[in-house]
């Protein structure tokens, strides 16, 4: 068995406790993330995504449950230290850039963490070779595209060398380049490394890049399982506001109009080839 | 109408001002408000004047571009100059016609004090077109580092404005798309009466204040997780470099400040 | 009404060190009732075109007619408020723009500023409130309330409520889930259909720009390099490549079928809902042979 690094304990949190009518933003949710995982949580907006995002690295603290990182119960006293293990990327590009230029975004946690001068400078430019923006160390933010600004927020969160990449719908406001841009950086990123990724997101691409997806519905978990096995589950997640992968679509429309398949498949080689040996290799 | 302003703004670029350290430059431009008061004459002032342009010229930024992007400070200055003139009454009367009478005394302070404001107007507007304002930013929290013995909150005051800069090219880009949105939905800031465009003022305002609250809530989130807990134990990035040509403009201050007194009157 | 762009150029802060070209020698026709799609790579152009459709921006070269009214550089023109009632825009992230204390005075707001009377305002935001799927509860709360999604439809009924007869959209639908995505372009296409509405629709996704669009028009680098309809604009992958551009989902997979089959279908498929229609066709012709 794996090292386990974040567990949710049937974790519950209400964002306005005393007024009674307020429903929880997360309810009752327990799961497992182990080392060198990546883990997809999808859900419809305002299913309690962002909340387990805080929840994960201290932002908040549940009312009822245990949220555990590296073993240890996530508590005041060890706030910092998992921080400092737990990079974080967030929706908006614009609102976490912190530093006047990109190097100075990027030595951001370098500096609060108290890294020594000579090796802040080494590791900045590490962390800006590693998302292949070397090239802009000087410049501003607002003369940077989204994912690019994505890209320096990456390489401020893998400054420290985290344990865990946290992605909450870090691209859910990019163009599509700008999309591909920051998922090739993070797909790298665990070539290259044991980083765990926790991505929080809508796109379907980037779900089925994960280990494993966790699916939120109203705050409570509604599934979890492989890609594969979640998104068999077709109709149902489109009535839960999900989109389904394309090939699965068409196999689904096939069918409708008479033609037969084997299955819905969830690739599209898969459907090529299913239509291939069903229709034309007899 | 915002992106012609040019004061506050920074111009990238690679002449000798923009190397220098931006300690240097702050000292500078500190200095050079008290060295402009010796000026008192006709030749102190031109002195004045040719220093001026020779430090545009070193900061390589066109002529134009610094006119162009005063000019909300020209109308300013020819308005201190009307007051001294037609105000100020010794010396002799220079022009007379109907109850205005020019004293040439007026006239001379009008243009001095003209001179005056223009030079500083100018050498600040080179100091920030220059430098990044994360350097000045940097340097004012090294200068006023001695200050925190009495408990001044220099590193916060620095982090504050150095974020206030950071961010006043996305609120602009924000007020610009915010108030096109309204205008399409055919509010007018332009024309009408002033109750009209005071009431016009609010749509663009309140969402400006809503998107500026929720971004430094989210900034403040995202410093959180990288692990911001204030001043304590933190390094510095930033490094100012003191390089000999930064001692070397001092000294062309000083020598300026005393070729002014040598021609004081 | 009729919307053309003739060599249209643009720079922003013109005569600043800031100065920035980001339109050249634009030519561009929108017939009235048709249904336009703009797309290319981010910093194309796109918005800056978007602008000019109602005369926020006003070119520095060359000249824009919008129904009967031109826009031209110099030109001073006190019809640009007709314009602006009859070119609605929904700006990207619309939701920034609300600002009044409930959801149906915001909604009031541009109606009432071309004249509409207050009752007439109030019904049509009433209308629109239902027609953009929200409960009638949102009318009386603050539209800070709301979730992104509601004040997204929210900024919409807004633009909608001056009954524009142009409809210009700049990325409706981002940062919004699969649904919300989903409902609001059926909508946009639905007044289309059902209203005759002009419709002018910037988009990164490939799938939307073929689903609904009629005409499609390229930009890139400040030029519009191609326009056309959708079937002429996706059958040339090479030319999509040089800007950028994919193909839609649909007709990538079409491609890899007919290099499977070593036969071609004989449309391009812009949807999933032709592709297998089509596909169905085409495998029942097969076996009958
Ligand atoms: N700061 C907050 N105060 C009150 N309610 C909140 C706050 N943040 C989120 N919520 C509510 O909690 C629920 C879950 O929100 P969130 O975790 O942001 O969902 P997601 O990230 O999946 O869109 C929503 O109903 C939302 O309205
Ligand atoms: N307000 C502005 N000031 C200066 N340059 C701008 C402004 N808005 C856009 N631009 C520039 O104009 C070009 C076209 O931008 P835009 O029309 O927004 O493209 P798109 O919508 O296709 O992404 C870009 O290079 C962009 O940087
Ligand atoms: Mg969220
Ligand atoms: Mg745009």
């Amino acid at each position: 068995m794996k090292r386990e690094i974040i567990s949710l304990q049937e974790v519950t949190f209400t964002y306005a406790e005393e007024d009674k009518s307020m429903r929880p933003a997360v309810n009752n949710v327990s799961y497992t993330v182990y080392e060198g995982e990546w883990v997809a949580i999808v859900g419809h907006n305002g299913s309690g995504k962002s909340t387990l995002a805080r929840l994960m690295n201290g932002l908040l603290f549940p009312q009822t449950g245990k949220v555990r990182v590296f073993g240890e119960p996530l508590d005041e006293q060890s706030l910092w230290d998992t921080r400092s293990q737990m990079g974080m990327v967030f929706q908006n590009p614009d609102n976490q850039f912190v530093g006047a230029t990109v190097q100075d975004d990027v030595a951001f946690a370098l500096e609060n963490n108290g890294v020594p001068f000579e090796e802040m400078v080494e590791r900045v430019k590490r962390s800006l070779l590693k998302v292949k923006m070397s090239d802009f160390m000087n410049s501003e933010p607002h003369h940077l595209s989204g994912g690019q600004k994505q890209r320096v927020a990456i390489a401020g969160a893998i400054a420290l060398q985290p344990k865990i990449l946290l992605l909450d719908e870090a691209t859910s406001m990019l163009d599509p380049q700008g999309r591909d841009e920051v998922l090739s950086t993070v797909q790298q990123l665990r070539a290259e490394t044991d980083l765990t990724v926790i991505s929080i997101t809508h796109d379907l691409e980037e779900a089925l890049l994960a280990d494993r997806v966790i699916m939120m519905n109203q705050g409570n978990k509604y599934a979890e399982g492989k890609p594969e096995e979640i998104f068999q589950r077709g109709q149902e997640l489109v009535d839960l506001g999900l989109d389904l992968p394309f090939a699965m679509n068409v196999s689904r429309l096939l069918k409708k109009q008479g033609v037969t398949l084997v299955a819905e498949h969830m690739s599209e080689e898969e459907l090529v080839n299913d239509l291939w040996t069903s229709h034309f290799n007899k | 109408m915002l992106e012609k302003m040019i004061f506050g703004r920074f111009i990238p670029g690679d002449s000798f001002i923009h190397r220098l350290d931006a300690r240097a430059k702050l000292i500078f431009v500190f200095l050079f408000i008290a060295v402009v008061f010796i000026a008192n004459n006709w030749i102190t002032y031109a002195i004045l004047v040719l220093f001026t342009f020779l430090i545009i010229r070193m900061s390589r930024i066109r002529l134009y571009f610094l006119v162009n992007g005063l000019k909300p400070v020209v109308i300013l200055i020819i308005f201190t100059f009307l007051l001294h003139l037609f105000f100020t009454r010794e010396g002799a009367i220079i022009f007379e016609w109907k109850f205005l009478r020019i004293y040439e005394e007026g006239l001379r302070q009008g243009i001095f004090i003209s001179i005056r404001f223009f030079v500083l107007v100018i050498l600040t507007s080179i100091l920030t077109l220059t430098t990044t304002p994360i350097s000045i930013t940097d340097a004012l929290e090294t200068l006023l580092n001695p200050l925190k013995k009495w408990k001044l909150p220099v590193h916060e005051l620095a982090l504050m404005m150095s974020i206030s800069l950071r961010f006043i090219p996305t609120l602009m880009d924000e007020t610009d798309k915010i108030m096109k949105a309204q205008m399409a939905r055919g509010s007018d800031m332009t024309t009408g009466s002033m109750k009209e465009r005071m009431n016009a003022i609010v749509p663009l305002l309140i969402p400006l204040f809503v998107s500026a609250f929720k971004r430094a809530e989210d900034l403040a989130t995202a410093m959180e997780v990288r692990g911001y807990k204030g001043g304590e134990g933190r390094t510095r990035y930033r490094k100012l470099e003191w390089a000999t040509k930064d001692t070397v403009i001092i000294v062309i201050l000083l020598i300026l400040a005393i070729i002014l007194v040598y021609f004081r009157s | 009404m009729d919307i053309t762009l003739q060599q249209v150029s643009y720079a922003y802060a013109k005569n600043t060190p800031f100065e920035k070209r980001a339109l050249y020698d634009v030519d561009l026709h929108i017939p009235s009732g048709s249904y336009q799609a703009i797309i290319g790579h981010t910093g194309s152009g796109k918005s800056t075109v978007l602008q000019h459709l109602n005369a926020l921006l006003k070119p520095t070269e060359g000249s824009i007619k919008i129904g009967d009214v031109e826009v031209k550089a110099e030109k001073k023109s006190k019809q640009l408020r007709k314009v602006r009632q009859k070119v609605g825009i929904v700006f990207q992230f619309p939701e920034h723009q609300l600002f009044d204390e409930t959801v149906l005075k915001d909604i009031m707001f541009g109606p009432m500023n071309f004249g509409v009377s207050e009752e007439e305002a109030k019904r049509r935001a009433i209308d629109l409130v239902k027609l953009l799927g929200l409960p009638d509860e949102v009318l009386e709360k603050s539209p800070f309330d709301l979730s992104g999604g509601q004040m997204r439809r929210v900024a919409i009924a807004g633009v909608l409520a001056m009954n524009p007869e142009v409809l210009v959209l700049d990325e409706p639908t981002a940062g919004l889930d699969p649904r919300g995505r989903k409902e609001i372009m059926d909508l946009f296409y639905h007044l289309h259909k059902e209203k005759g509405l002009t419709t002018v629709l910037v988009t990164h996704s490939m799938e939307d720009a073929a689903r609904y669009a009629d005409r499609i028009a390229i930009m890139h680098d400040g030029k519009c390099v191609l326009a056309g309809t959708p079937q002429e604009i996706f059958s040339d992958e090479v030319r999509l490549m040089d800007y950028r551009l994919e193909l839609p989902q649909s007709i990538k997979f079409q491609k890899k079928v007919e290099q499977m089959m070593e036969k071609k279908l004989p449309v391009l498929c812009l949807t999933e809902e032709m592709l297998a229609e089509e596909l169905a066709q085409f495998l029942k012709k097969e076996r009958e042979l």
